[in-house]
C-alpha cells in the first residue's frame, strides 16, 4: 500500500449544469479541466489559485462527495468515484471559513463523535482530542458548548477533527481563512509537524495566500480556470523568472497610463497593476533593471508621482502573473464582473 | 467488520439525535411538542366528533377515529426524524458533507438519527392514549389487548415508517429548495390516504386504491383491533379480513415499500453527488 501514490489523477474534469429560472438559460461551466496530478506519500501539495479557479470542486472530486464529468481520480490507492468506501476510511477533510459542527454539543463530545464514526476506540481518542486541542492551544475550551466558541475556534476545532481520525491524506481546504495572524501560524506550525512526525501521511491544501503556498507546501500545482497551469516545488517555479529583474513600485494614480504601455517599452516584460488607496501598485518585471529607467520616464510623462519603490525577488505572485499575464487580484475582480 | 460499521453508525446517530432531539435545556419547547401538541390535536377531533354525530361516543367509530389519530403521530415522527437529518446536517450544523466522507454507511446513519424521534413520539401517542382512556372513556381494557399482535405490528409497522423516512430523506438529498416540507407534506397527504380518522369507503371511489396500497392503512387497522377488538366494525371494507389476513398484507406491503425505499435512496444518493449537493445550502 505504501508504495502506491496518495493522490492521482488523470484527464479530470467537472462541469457544472448551471440551472436558471429560465428553460432558455441553462448554461454549463467548467469548473475543472484536464487536470492530471499525482501527489507522492508524505508530500504537502498545495492547490494556489484565485476566487473560483475550481481548488474546492478538486478537492470535493477527491474526497468523494462530488462525480468528475470526465478522467479519473484516485486517493489511496482507490478510484474515487467507483470505489468510495475503500477511499473514505482513509481520508479526512476540513474546509476553513465555514462554521460546522453540531452547536449544542461541546467541543470534546463533537470532536468524540467523529472519531467514533471513524471507529478510534474511546480511550484513544479522548487521549487524541486532548493531545490535539493542547496542540491548537485551545485545550481549556474542551468543555464548552461549540455555540459559544467564535469563528476562530470553531474553525480550529473543526482542523482538530480533520486531523484527530490520523488520516493517510487530508485535504484542507482553505485551512487559514478567517483566522487572524497569530491563529493561522499555530495552523501551519501544526500542519508541518503532523506531517513530520510520520512520513507516510500526506496532506493537501488549498490556498489563495501565495505566501502559504510559499512556505509550507513542497510542492505546487497553480491553477486558474479549472486548469492546472503549472506544478512544481515552489523552487523551481521561481527559478523560471529568477533571470527577470523584479520591482514593485507605489504609485499616485496613473492618469490614464496603462499596464499595456509600460509593456511596450523594450525590454519590459510584464507589468501587473493593482488598485491601493490613493493610486496604484505595480509588479515589473524586466529583462534589463536598465528599463526601469524607461517606465520611470513614462511616469514623468503622465505626471505619476512614485511613493515607493522597492526591487524584490520573485515570488509565487510572479509566477502567476507570468502564466496567467495579470495578478491574482486582477484575475478575482474581473471573474466576479462576468 | 459490516456490522461493526452499520452498529457504529446506527449507535452514534442514535446518540447525536438525542442530544439534538432532547435539548433539555429548553424544557418548555419539549413540553409543547411532546405533550401540549398531540393532546391539543386529539382534543380538536374529538370535539368534531363529537358535533357531527351528536355526542355518539359509544360508536366504535369513535375508538377508531381516537386511535388511529394517535398513532398517526409515529407516521409523522418516525418518517420526518429520519428525513429532517438531511436538512439539519446540510443546512444548520453543516455537517453532512463530514459526514458523507467518514467511513459509515449513510442510510443507516439516517435511520439512526430517527431513533430520537421515534421516543418522544412514542411519549406523545402514550400520553394521547392515556388522556383517551382517562377522560373520554376510549373503551381499551389492559385484559382484552392482544399484546402480542399489538407488539409485532407496532415494530414491522415502525420499520416500516423508518423505511419510507429514508426514501423521503433521498428525495430531499436531491431537492436544493424547500426540502424541509418534504416530510411534513407526506405525512400530511398519507394522513388522507390511511384510513387514520375515517374509514377509506368514505373517500370517492376513484381514489380509494391509493389508499388500499399504502402499508399505514393496514398497519393502523392492526393496532387498533390489537387494542379494541369491536373496533373492527368500524372499517367495512377491512372486516371482512381476519387479523392475520391483514397482517400478511402489511408484511407484504412493507417489504415492497422498503425495497423501493432503499432503491430510491440508491439513486437520489447518485444524483446528489453528481450535481453536488451534498453540501449544497441555500443560504436563506
Ligand atoms: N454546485 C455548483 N454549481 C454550479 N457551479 C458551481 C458549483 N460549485 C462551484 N461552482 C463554480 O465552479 C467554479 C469553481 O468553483 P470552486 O468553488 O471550485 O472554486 P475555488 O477555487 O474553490 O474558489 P474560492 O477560492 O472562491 O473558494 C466557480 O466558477 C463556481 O462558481
Ligand atoms: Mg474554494
Amino acid at each position: 500500500m505504501s508504495t502506491t501514490l496518495a493522490i492521482e489523477t488523470k484527464n479530470l474534469g467537472r462541469i457544472y449544469k448551471l440551472r436558471g429560472s429560465k428553460k432558455e438559460t441553462r448554461k454549463e461551466l467548467i469548473a475543472l479541466q484536464d487536470v492530471s496530478l499525482t501527489v507522492e506519500r508524505g508530500e504537502l501539495f498545495g492547490l494556489l489559485g484565485p476566487n473560483g479557479a475550481g481548488k474546492t470542486t478538486l478537492i470535493k472530486v477527491l474526497t468523494t462527495l462530488l462525480s468528475p464529468t470526465s478522467g479519473w481520480a484516485r486517493v489511496a490507492g482507490a478510484d474515487v468515484h467507483t470505489e468510495p468506501k475503500l477511499v473514505r476510511p482513509r481520508i479526512n477533510m476540513v474546509s476553513g471559513g465555514e462554521s460546522s459542527g453540531y452547536g449544542l454539543l461541546t467541543v470534546r463530545e463533537n470532536l468524540w463523535m467523529f472519531s467514533q464514526f471513524y471507529g478510534v476506540p474511546s480511550k484513544e481518542a479522548n487521549e487524541r482530542i486532548e493531545a490535539l486541542l493542547e496542540m491548537v492551544g485551545m485545550k481549556d475550551r474542551m468543555h464548552t458548548k461549540s455555540s459559544d466558541l467564535s469563528t476562530g475556534l470553531r474553525q480550529k476545532m473543526n482542523i482538530v477533527r480533520g486531523f484527530l481520525t490520523d488520516p493517510e491524506v487530508l485535504f484542507l481546504d482553505e485551512p487559514t481563512l478567517g483566522l487572524d495572524v497569530g491563529a493561522s501560524r499555530d495552523v501551519r506550525k501544526f500542519i508541518v509537524e503532523w506531517l513530520k512526525a510520520d512520513k507516510t501521511r500526506t496532506l493537501l491544501l488549498t490556498t489563495h495566500y501565495m505566501v502559504e503556498a510559499d512556505e509550507l507546501c513542497d510542492r505546487v500545482a497553480i491553477i486558474n480556470k479549472g486548469r492546472v497551469l503549472a506544478c512544481d516545488t515552489p523552487t523551481a517555479l521561481k527559478q523560471r523568472l529568477q533571470k527577470d529583474v523584479m520591482f514593485e513600485i507605489e504609485t499616485s494614480p496613473l492618469n490614464g497610463l496603462t499596464p499595456q504601455m509600460m509593456e511596450e517599452q523594450p525590454e519590459v516584460k510584464k507589468a501587473a497593476l493593482t488598485e491601493i488607496e490613493g493610486g496604484a501598485r505595480l509588479q515589473l518585471s524586466l529583462v534589463e533593471e536598465s528599463a526601469l529607467a524607461r517606465v520611470i520616464n513614462l511616469f514623468t510623462q503622465k505626471d505619476v508621482k512614485v511613493m515607493n519603490l522597492n526591487k524584490r525577488q520573485p515570488t509565487l505572485e510572479d509566477v502567476f502573473v507570468d502564466l496567467v499575464g495579470r495578478s491574482m487580484a486582477e484575475e478575482e475582480s474581473s471573474e466576479r464582473s462576468q | 467488520m459490516q456490522t461493526s460499521t452499520s452498529w457504529r453508525s446506527f449507535r452514534m446517530a442514535a446518540w447525536l439525535g438525542w442530544l439534538i432531539e432532547s435539548n433539555w435545556t429548553d424544557p418548555f419547547l419539549f413540553t409543547v411538542y411532546s405533550i401540549v401538541k398531540p393532546l391539543s390535536g386529539a382534543a380538536i377531533l374529538v370535539i368534531m366528533y363529537g358535533i357531527i354525530t351528536q355526542g355518539n361516543f359509544d360508536s366504535p367509530l369513535f375508538p377508531y377515529i381516537y386511535l388511529g389519530n394517535a398513532f398517526y403521530i409515529y407516521v409523522g415522527a418516525v418518517m420526518t426524524g429520519v428525513s429532517w437529518a438531511v436538512v439539519d446536517d446540510r443546512e444548520h450544523y453543516k455537517t453532512l458533507k463530514y459526514m458523507y466522507i467518514a467511513p459509515i454507511y449513510i442510510p443507516i446513519y439516517l435511520l439512526g438519527r430517527g431513533v430520537a424521534r421515534f421516543i418522544t413520539g412514542s411519549i406523545a401517542v402514550f400520553i394521547t392514549i392515556a388522556a383517551g382512556v382517562l377522560f373520554l372513556k376510549v373503551p381499551l381494557h389492559f385484559t382484552e389487548i392482544d399484546w402480542l399482535l399489538f407488539i409485532v405490528t407496532l415494530i414491522l409497522g415502525v420499520i416500516m415508517l423508518a423505511l419510507l423516512g429514508l426514501l423521503l430523506a433521498g428525495v430531499t438529498l436531491t431537492v436544493a429548495r424547500h426540502e424541509g416540507f418534504i416530510g411534513e407534506a407526506t405525512a400530511g397527504a398519507l394522513y388522507i390516504f390511511s384510513g387514520a380518522v375515517f374509514p377509506l369507503d368514505i373517500l370517492p371511489e376513484w381514489i380509494r386504491p391509493v389508499g388500499y396500497f399504502m402499508p399505514t392503512t393496514y398497519w393502523l387497522e392492526l393496532l387498533r383491533r390489537s387494542l379494541v377488538g369491536n373496533v373492527a366494525q368500524a372499517f367495512p371494507t377491512l372486516a371482512n379480513f381476519s387479523n392475520m389476513e391483514i397482517l400478511g398484507i402489511l408484511l407484504a406491503l412493507s417489504i415492497f415499500f422498503g425495497v423501493i425505499s432503499i432503491w430510491v435512496f440508491r439513486v437520489c444518493d447518485r444524483i446528489a453527488r453528481e450535481r453536488g449537493l451534498i453540501d449544497h445550502t441555500t443560504n436563506y
